[in-house]
């Protein structure tokens, strides 16, 4: 038994061995167990079945060992025999086999256990070849297996009590059990080596049959061996005890591996049953000697499995295991103790909201952490774990993607993008689709110089500083700009002493170049003085500096760089030097002096323009001093001198400059800067020749630093664009601190390079420095091999100290002994490197194409110090660069600045000049696609310009030729001289001046009026756009119900009883020429005046009986022969038929016969719009009228002989006019059909025929009726198509109108309105006005345009008695006014009243304006008059005047100057809707509408509706109207100038209508018309007729007359022209016909003019 | 004329309406007509046209086809205004009345070849809900003034329109002297040799 010391490392050491082999020890009793189950026993069996072969083989293996014993020593001495070797290993392996084989002989031999046990840690291989072997055995085994089966289970529990037994005893045993499986691996592994080596060995081609031979035979004798094992462990049973108290001990001696120790404890219990036999086994390894006595047997220990209570394990699982609860964990725990938990949220402080975490899974990690020793860290003051704010946002931080799709996921939407090249990428990518090649740079690094280093001695530093200075000197050697400057200056006195020579005469051109010279020398000079003194500056520095390196030197006592400066001395002539010295001494001396005299004088000047300016203010007040004062004169004149020097100094003269002291101060400066006359020449030369001090002779510090230098390495790097692309070797720092790399690294590159850098590292021991240098991109032009190496500086303000004699970089340091004088160097250096573009073989440059052109300009700028002057911003604006030029004087000739002279030159003179004016749309003229000139030019654009402006002459243009050559320029001149005219006053194109000037006026209204409407007119409403069918309304009348139309659908279709249809309307825009045609349907006519003639005599009866005011001669006109032809071959009285004229188109009915001739025929008239545009703005202004003549055909026999009569017809047809009726086209446009009875105009005298009374005529004998004699003509005049009026423009103008201005009040505009409303509901066809527009466009109530105003005294004096005559003849003045419809002269527009006074002035109007005129006249004269508005024919919507006469209410027509009675059939106004008086309107609210049937009672509120009632009474709406209307008298002369125009004018026209026939003017007839036509006048178209044609009859007797006088008014002369044209007087054809033509202007006050045209054909009757 | 310059260019329009999608009538015709400046000018053709009626294919896609040619050539001198094509069909409705059934235009194309168009077309509605009722019982509903104001726009926002289909034409342009004339209305890539007569 070993001491319990020797058994602690034991178990210690076996432990280890255990824990590296736990692993590979259960994974043996995996593969045991894997086995066991191919096996038909029980786990039990197996298990003593492993212990007896575990005890046989460690028989074995002890056996084995014992004699392997010696073998391992000697193995351990490395002195391993390899056949001796390969010998016992054999044995080994024989001994293992032989356990197999011994195995056998218990009953229980398992042979795969056993050979899992040795294949355990066998390789594979071993176990390959082993397996034949194995196999071998095991059917030797299973042989004898089977044999011996029974023998087995009664030893088998003996065994396992033996075991128990045994451990118990065994202590060595026990501390192997507590160690448990430790032996077992090591003894396998033990066993592994072994079996491997065997395995290697009979690998090498031991032979196995060999092998297996001794395999079977060599074992024989283990039954000994486990008697003996089995007797040692008899023996130890006497002390289990003890190794329990062994294992507690132990527990306590090994806390370290308590852990593991229970674990293995744990294991033991598990296994109990074969582990601690396992132990067993391998202790015995070790103390082999101790079992080697002892049998198999011995170690077979069976015993019942041992069974832990569930509690026991429970206590044991809670010493190991830990189960956190889920219980909530005290607050106290998990705070620090004596701490009250802190809730910061109470506090105030704001604690944001905690993830969530369920409670229990909260619990649960408390509890965990809590186990921990620090566990309470993770606990927050709260005593709640500390945790981050929940990181999770209760809204969306990324906005909702809406769709257009909706079912689609809108984060998983795809749009397609398409790919596009971005701009940038051939910013980088060089030759993007061109050049595809690749482009090669090569950078050249060839070294690195440092002039500062850190690890600089002292004298380095002054070493450095010498080299640079001498380097510049060199440079500045190079340049000898002091040389140079002295040269100049000596040619430039030169210069000006050749001037000063030569031009004596003082010329401006000379006088001035010598100032300009003078001013270059004194700057030249002061260069030149700056230069040298800058050279000597230098100079001295040098030595000074090399001085200090000597002394350095001395001091250090050694040298540390091979700096030598060499001071060359060259002798100089002395005298001549010094007399060169003098002279320029001398001359400098003169100029200066020069300069100063010149100053002098100036200032001399001056002083003595001031002084005069003194003396006379000294005068001034010495007058005054005396004056005041003549004792003590010198007293006071000092003080008042004195006083005076305050207030006015008395200047100081000039000094005179002293020429010593000029010479003085040149010398000074000349000794400053210069070295002294007869000195000689110092040339400095510096050389690398002095000796440098070996290292081993320096001080300790120097040495070290010499180390360190030596120690340094450095390299480069290259960046491109930012990323390295090579690095050159590391290289050692030379003593001289200059590195030589010697490296070109070719750069290919696809990218446009962007920066080229390099990095330099030093590296010095461990700590390495990084100094960054750019290097320029190389222009293109830069190539290898052209390329130059550069010397670029960098410096690195990186701070770094030594310890040793380097003086560090960044730090200050001092030569000076005291430490004064400071200075600080920093690392800097200069990098030799160059960088260029490659050059291919074929020579061609591999660069990208440039990207900026600009670059190469900048950069041959770089070079000249231009740049410093005026900034780099400078040389951009070329003004400023050649402004600088210009100051500095550049000499051009001088080749470096070659390039910027041309820069200027090309700038200055090139079209690069700035323009003065700054301009807003700078692009503007980019988008013009012509240039103004060329627009204004073209007269195409004149013409699309003024077409789309919708200038009236050029509205609907049509086809603008594409080309200006076809465009003629008359085009234009009407315009222009319309423009023009606006202006000035053309009176000759006009008859009258007057009238120019109204038409102008009325031009200028129409314009503003216009404009004002412009918007309207584009302001479109739904009606405009949409048909719709109105609602049918279910309150108005009862045929409009909505049900009843319903009805209407389901009404029985009653084909006999037509009805009337609704006629298409159509509207203007799609209409072209002759899609319109002009119905005039002529039903019949009455009362048409007959003939006179011999057999005419009813007519004479009929006239006996006429009214009483109808004067009437009853002379008989004489009848001439021609009559009575006329009376045989017609038998009719008349013969009429009508001729319908319109723009210049004629058609004509058949003709009828009778007096009341009856046609009922309908023409057709095309019509044609103005330029063809159909609009309705344009149809509307459409003023043509319809002329509807009636003609008389006569037919005349012209058969000359009677003879033939019988046997030949020979006619002549003769038609003679007998009236007109005349309807404006606009007025069969507005109201799109005019239907009814109208008068028609015959003249008053109509020769050759007589009015037929008709006694018995139905309608009936009336006074009033008889005052409207006349012929009657029934028509139906219509469009075709229906054309849709633009009356909805008008309505639309009302309402714009009333958002414009109005000077009404609110009230009675919205009272106005809701009259209207309410009327338009009851009566929609009748017309209500209340608001009318203005000349200006302003709306004004209808009332105040009445007032009574008086008309022309000259006109009330006519007739001073007759009543009814003057009211007749202020009728005629007015309807003699000119009559112009709204809808002409407004065209499209609305309907505008003018005041009285603007009528008399434009001396134009419609009805409204003359039917107020008249209205007011009549209220002047004291009548009851009242506006009427209605409807009448053919006017349509118009204006009437009522009047109250005698008992019965007249109407009266202001535009022809007629009257009606109530009651007269044949009266136009069709219907009244309207009384207009000056307080109020009255609304017509009858049943019914038509003249005849209407009361005109306007107190009776049932029939009138009052627009002020008592409930909103007339405010007392004051006139528009003037005071008083002023009459001018007209010029009789001018009216007699007129006449004669007017008639001369006629006479060309009808002979220009007669082209193939001549026209006689028969003088006589002329005259004798001419006298007739006043009469007519006076008698107002009355009845002078007979008189005058019995008259004419007597006068013309041998003449057939036929002719008729023609009265209107005057406005222009086209109305008259083509009224005389209309009646057809000019087409008779006779032969031998002779005209007359008598034209009479009768002048009216205020030029209203009444023109009477007598027009007669003559034809001589024989 | 004076020299070989022209003075007007010509554009021929020959094309077909060819088919209609109006989903919910049936028995409709169209007629066509021209908008167009004041510059223009039809020259030969026929400047409207009325189609025959045609009943809706029985089949799934249920069109109208009126294979309706036309064709009409224009000169002018300016592009501006150039010409429109306006189309309105027709049908009758429930109680035989007929009936707008949409309104519609589209510019001829300007580039010579072929072109295919596909015009949404609309009718006016109804101010109000009781004269829509009104207007569908008495079969007169609210036309345009007149078809061609679907031509201009001007006036437009006054109205209210409903989609009702899709009319289909194909257009055969052929341009001559346009280019002559200095304006080139051919894409850059389309080569030009096809403009001429």
């Amino acid at each position: 038994m070993a001491s319990t010391e020797n058994l602690r490392e034991k178990i210690k050491s076996k432990r280890k061995a255990l824990q590296a082999s736990l692993g590979g020890s259960r994974q043996v009793d995996d593969n045991r167990a894997s086995v066991a189950v191919e096996i038909e026993n029980g786990a039990r069996n197996e298990n003593a079945r492993k212990v007896e072969e575990i005890q046989n083989e460690d028989e074995q293996v002890e056996n084995l060992k014992r004699t392997m014993k010696a073998q391992r020593q000697r193995r351990k001495k490395m002195l391993i025999d390899d056949i001796d070797d390969v010998h016992s290993e054999e044995s080994i392996q024989e001994v293992n086999i032989i356990t197999h084989q011994q195995r056998t002989l218990p009953p229980l031999p398992v042979p795969t256990p056993r050979t899992s046990f040795a294949e355990y840690s066998m390789r594979e291989k071993m176990r390959e070849k082993l397996k034949a072997a194995r196999s071998k055995a095991q059917s030797a085994i299973q042989q004898e297996e089977a044999s011996a089966p029974p023998q087995h289970l009664t030893p088998f529990k003996d065994q396992t009590s033996v075991i128990q037994f045994d451990t118990e005893v065994d202590e060595e045993d026990m501390k192997t059990a507590g160690v448990d499986e430790l032996p077992h691996p090591s003894s396998k592994v033990r066993f592994h080596e072994i079996a491997n080596k065997i395995k290697q060995k009979s690998k090498d081609g031991f032979p196995s049959a060999e092998e297996a031979y001794n395999f079977f035979t060599f074992n024989f004798d283990p039954e000994p061996e486990e008697a003996e094992e089995k007797s040692k462990k008899q023996k130890r049973v006497g002390a289990p005890k003890k190794i329990d108290h062994e294992e507690e001990s132990e527990g306590d001696w090994d806390e370290e591996e308590s852990t593991i120790r229970t674990e293995a404890e744990e294991e033991e219990e598990g296994e109990e049953e074969d582990q601690p036999l396992v132990k067993d086994n391998m202790d015995n390894e070790d103390d082999y000697l101790f079992i080697i006595d002892q049998t198999a047997r011995d170690f077979l220990v069976i015993r019942a499995p041992d069974y832990e209570s569930y509690y026991s394990r429970q206590q044991k699982d809670k010493k190991v295991l830990f189960t956190p609860s889920i219980l909530t964990v005290a607050t106290s725990e998990k705070i620090p103790e004596d701490m009250q938990p802190r809730f910061l949220e109470d506090e105030g402080i704001y604690v944001g909201e905690r993830p969530k975490v369920s409670k229990s899974n909260q619990n649960i990690l408390e509890h965990r952490l809590l186990k921990n020793k620090e566990g309470k860290k993770w606990f927050g003051s709260d005593g709640r774990i500390i945790a981050l704010p929940n990181p999770i946002k209760q809204t969306y931080t990324r906005p909702p993607i809406f769709s257009l799709h909706e079912k689609v996921d809108p984060a998983i939407e795809t749009f397609y993008k398409k790919a596009e090249k971005s701009i940038d990428d051939n910013r980088y990518i060089a030759g993007s689709m061109e050049l595809q090649g690749r482009f090669q740079l090569d950078i050249d690094i060839s070294g690195i110089v440092f002039t500062h280093h850190p690890m600089f001695s002292r004298e380095h530093v002054l070493a450095a500083k010498l080299v640079q200075l001498y380097d510049q000197y060199l440079c500045r050697q190079q340049h000898n700009l002091a040389g140079l400057y002295s040269d100049k200056l000596c040619a430039l006195r030169n210069a000006v002493k050749s001037i000063t020579d030569y031009h004596h005469v003082h010329i401006s051109v000379t006088q001035r170049r010598l100032v300009e010279y003078k001013s270059e020398i004194r700057t030249t000079r002061r260069m030149c003085h700056m230069e040298q003194e800058k050279d000597w500056t230098l100079l001295k520095n040098l030595v000074k500096v090399w001085k200090d390196v000597k002394s350095l030197r001395e001091f250090q006592k050694f040298t540390n760089t091979p700096v030598k400066l060499c001071l060359r001395r060259q002798q100089i002539n002395r005298k001549a030097d010094e007399i060169n010295y003098e002279r320029e001494i001398q001359t400098e001396v003169a100029e200066l002096l020069e300069d100063y005299q010149e100053e002098y004088e100036n200032k001399l000047a001056e002083y003595k323009k001031k002084y005069e300016e003194w003396k006379a203010w000294r005068k001034a007040k010495k007058a005054k001093k005396k004056k005041k004062k003549s004792s003590d004169e010198q007293e006071t004149d000092d003080t008042e001198e004195s006083s005076m020097f305050e207030e006015f100094p008395k200047p100081d003269p000039p000094e005179q400059v002293d020429v010593s002291l000029v010479e003085q101060q040149v010398r000074t400066t000349a000794a400053r800067i210069r070295r002294k006359p007869g000195e000689p020449v110092l040339t400095p030369e510096l050389s690398m020749t002095a000796t440098v001090t070996p290292t081993n002779q320096c001080p300790r510090g120097e040495q070290l630093r010499r180390q360190d230098v030596q120690r340094s390495t450095l390299y480069a790097k290259i960046i491109f664009n930012n990323k390295e692309v090579s690095r050159t070797s590391s290289q050692t720092l030379s003593a001289d601190f200059r590195i030589h790399f010697g490296q070109i690294f070719n750069v290919q590159i696809i990218n446009w390079p962007e920066s080229i850098k390099i990095q330099i590292f030093e590296t010095m021991g461990m700590s390495s420095t990084k100094t960054e240098v750019f290097i320029p991109i190389p222009e293109t032009t830069v190539l290898t091999g052209s390329a130059l190496i550069d010397e670029i500086e960098f410096s690195n303000a990186h701070r770094i100290t030594f310890d040793h004699e380097g003086v560090g970089s960044g730090v200050p340091f001092s030569f000076e002994a005291d430490g004064s004088n400071q200075m600080i160097l920093l690392t800097s250096g200069k990098l030799a490197c160059s960088v260029s573009w490659a050059v291919r073989e074929d020579g061609v440059p591999l660069i990208p194409p440039v990207l900026h052109e600009n670059v190469g300009v900048q950069r041959s700028l770089k070079h000249v110090d231009a740049i410093l002057s005026i900034g780099t911003s400078g040389l951009t604006d070329m003004k400023k660069l050649a402004r600088w030029a210009a100051e500095s004087r550049l000499d051009p000739n001088d080749p470096s600045n070659a390039c910027l002279m041309q820069l200027i030159m090309s700038a200055t003179s090139g079209e690069a000049l700035d323009h003065d004016y700054f301009r807003l749309e700078q692009l503007q003229e980019e988008f013009n696609f012509v240039s103004d000139e060329v627009f204004n030019k073209s007269k195409r654009f004149r013409l699309l310009q003024l077409r789309n402006e919708e200038v009236a002459e050029f509205h609907n243009f049509k086809q603008v030729p594409i080309l200006d050559r076809e465009i003629s320029e008359k085009i234009f001149q009407e315009y222009e001289k319309k423009c023009h005219e606006k202006d000035t006053v053309d009176i000759t194109s006009h008859l009258d001046p007057h009238r120019a000037l109204v038409a102008r006026f009325l031009q200028k209204v129409r314009d503003s009026v216009k404009n004002r409407f412009l918007l309207a007119k584009h302001h479109y409403i739904l009606s405009d756009m949409v048909v719709e069918e109105a609602v049918p309304s279910i309150s108005s009348g009862d045929s409009r119900m909505l049900g009843i139309s319903l009805f209407k659908l389901a009404e029985p279709r009653r084909p006999l009883r037509p009805r009337r249809k609704e006629r298409k309307k159509v509207t203007a825009q799609n209409l072209s020429d002759g899609d319109i045609k002009l119905l005039v349907n002529i039903i019949r006519a009455y009362d048409v005046p007959i003939r006179k003639s011999i057999g005419g005599k009813p007519a004479l009866t009929s006239r006996s009986a006429r009214s009483i005011n109808e004067t009437f001669s009853t002379s008989q006109i004489p009848q001439s022969p021609t009559q009575s032809h006329e009376w045989f071959t017609n038998q009719t009285s008349v013969r009429p038929f009508v001729e319908v004229s319109f723009q210049r188109t004629v058609r004509q009915t058949s003709t009828a016969e009778g007096q009341n001739p009856n046609w009922n025929e309908e023409l057709e008239i095309p019509f044609r719009a103005p330029n063809g545009d159909y609009s309705t703005a344009s149809l509307q202004s459409v003023s043509d009228d319809v002329f509807i003549n009636v003609f008389d055909e006569v037919v005349y026999d012209v058969l000359e002989d009677d003879r033939e009569r019988g046997s030949d017809v020979h006619t002549r047809v003769e038609r003679h006019w007998l009236g007109a009726v005349q309807v404006p086209f606009s007025t069969i446009y507005s109201q799109s059909r005019i239907d009814g009875t109208f008068r028609i105009n015959t003249p008053p005298v109509l020769l050759g025929y007589s009015k037929e009374r008709n006694l018995s005529s139905e309608r009936g004998w009336e006074a009033v009726r008889s005052l409207s004699e006349g012929s009657y003509l029934s028509l139906f005049i219509t469009v075709e198509p229906h054309l849709v009026p633009g009356e909805a423009v008008n309505e639309k103008m009302i309402e714009m109108l009333r958002k414009l201005e109005t000077q009404e009040d609110e009230k009675l505009l919205q009272k106005a309105e809701k009259f209207q409303k309410e009327v338009k509901q009851k009566f929609p066809n009748r017309r209500c006005v209340t608001l009318v527009t203005d000349l200006t466009g302003k709306l004004v109530f209808i009332t105040r345009f009445i007032k009574a105003l008086s008309p022309p005294q000259e006109l009330l004096d006519a007739f001073p008695q007759d009543y009814e005559a003057t009211t007749e003849l202020v009728a005629r003045y007015v309807s003699l006014m000119p009559f112009l419809p709204d809808s002409i002269s407004f065209a499209g527009i609305c309907d505008l009243w003018c005041t009285s006074d603007q009528f008399l002035n434009l001396l134009a109007g419609d009805e409204e304006e003359h039917a107020v005129l008249l209205c007011n006249y009549f209220l002047a004269m004291g009548k009851k008059a009242w506006l009427v508005i209605g409807t009448a024919i053919p006017e349509g919507p118009t204006a009437y005047v009522l009047t109250y006469e005698q008992n019965q209410y007249v109407i009266w027509n202001s535009t022809t100057g007629q009257y009606y009675g109530q009651f007269d059939a044949f009266c136009p106004l069709q219907s009244v809707s309207c009384l207009v008086s000056a307080d109020n309107v009255w609304f017509n609210v009858q049943k019914y509408e038509t003249v005849m049937r209407v009361h005109f009672d306007t107190s009776k509120p049932n029939l009138w509706k009052p627009f002020f009632s008592r409930n909103f009474p007339f405010p007392g709406l004051s006139s528009v109207q003037p005071e008083e209307l002023v009459y001018r008298r007209t010029d009789k002369a001018a009216a007699v100038e007129l006449q004669d125009k007017i008639e001369k004018i006629l006479k060309e026209k009808i002979m220009e209508w007669r082209p193939r026939h001549p026209t006689r003017w028969n003088r006589y007839c002329t005259a004798t018309l001419r006298q007739f036509l006043p009469k007519l006048e006076f008698s107002r178209g009355g009845e002078v007729g007979d008189d005058h044609s019995a008259e004419l009859q007597n006068q013309l007797g041998d003449y057939r007359i036929s002719g008729f006088p023609i009265n209107m008014s005057f406005s222009e002369l086209s109305p008259i022209i083509e009224a005389v044209h209309s009646t057809g007087v000019h087409n008779t054809m006779i032969p031998q016909v002779e005209f007359a033509l008598a034209v009479y202007v009768h002048p009216y006050p205020n030029n209203v003019l009444s023109v009477w045209i007598y027009v007669a054909s003559l034809v001589r009757s024989r | 004329m004076l020299s070989g310059k022209p003075s007007v260019f010509l554009l021929m329009v020959n094309g077909q309406i060819e088919s209609a999608d109006f989903p919910e009538f049936d028995e409709l015709y169209c007629k066509y007509s021209y908008v167009y400046g004041h510059d223009w000018a039809p020259t030969t053709g026929l400047e409207e046209g009325i189609s025959q009626i045609t009943s809706k294919n029985r089949d799934s896609n249920q069109c109208f086809v009126w294979n309706f040619p036309m064709e009409i050539t224009f000169k002018s001198t300016n592009p501006f205004g150039w010409p429109q094509i306006v189309i309105s069909v027709y049908g009758a409705d429930l109680f035989g009345n007929d009936v707008v059934r949409g309104y519609g235009g589209v510019h001829v194309p300007t580039t010579p070849g072929r072109h295919k168009r596909t015009i949404p077309m609309f009718v006016p509605e109804s101010s109000s809900k009781l004269q829509k009722f009104t207007s569908w019982l008495t079969g007169r509903r609210p036309e345009f003034t007149d078809p061609k104001v679907v031509a201009q726009g001007e006036g437009r926002e006054v109205t209210r329109v409903l989609s009702q289909g899709y009319v289909t034409i194909s257009f055969n342009i052929v341009t001559k002297d346009l280019k002559k004339l200095g304006y080139d209305s051919i894409p850059a890539n389309q080569t030009s040799d096809n403009t001429g007569f």
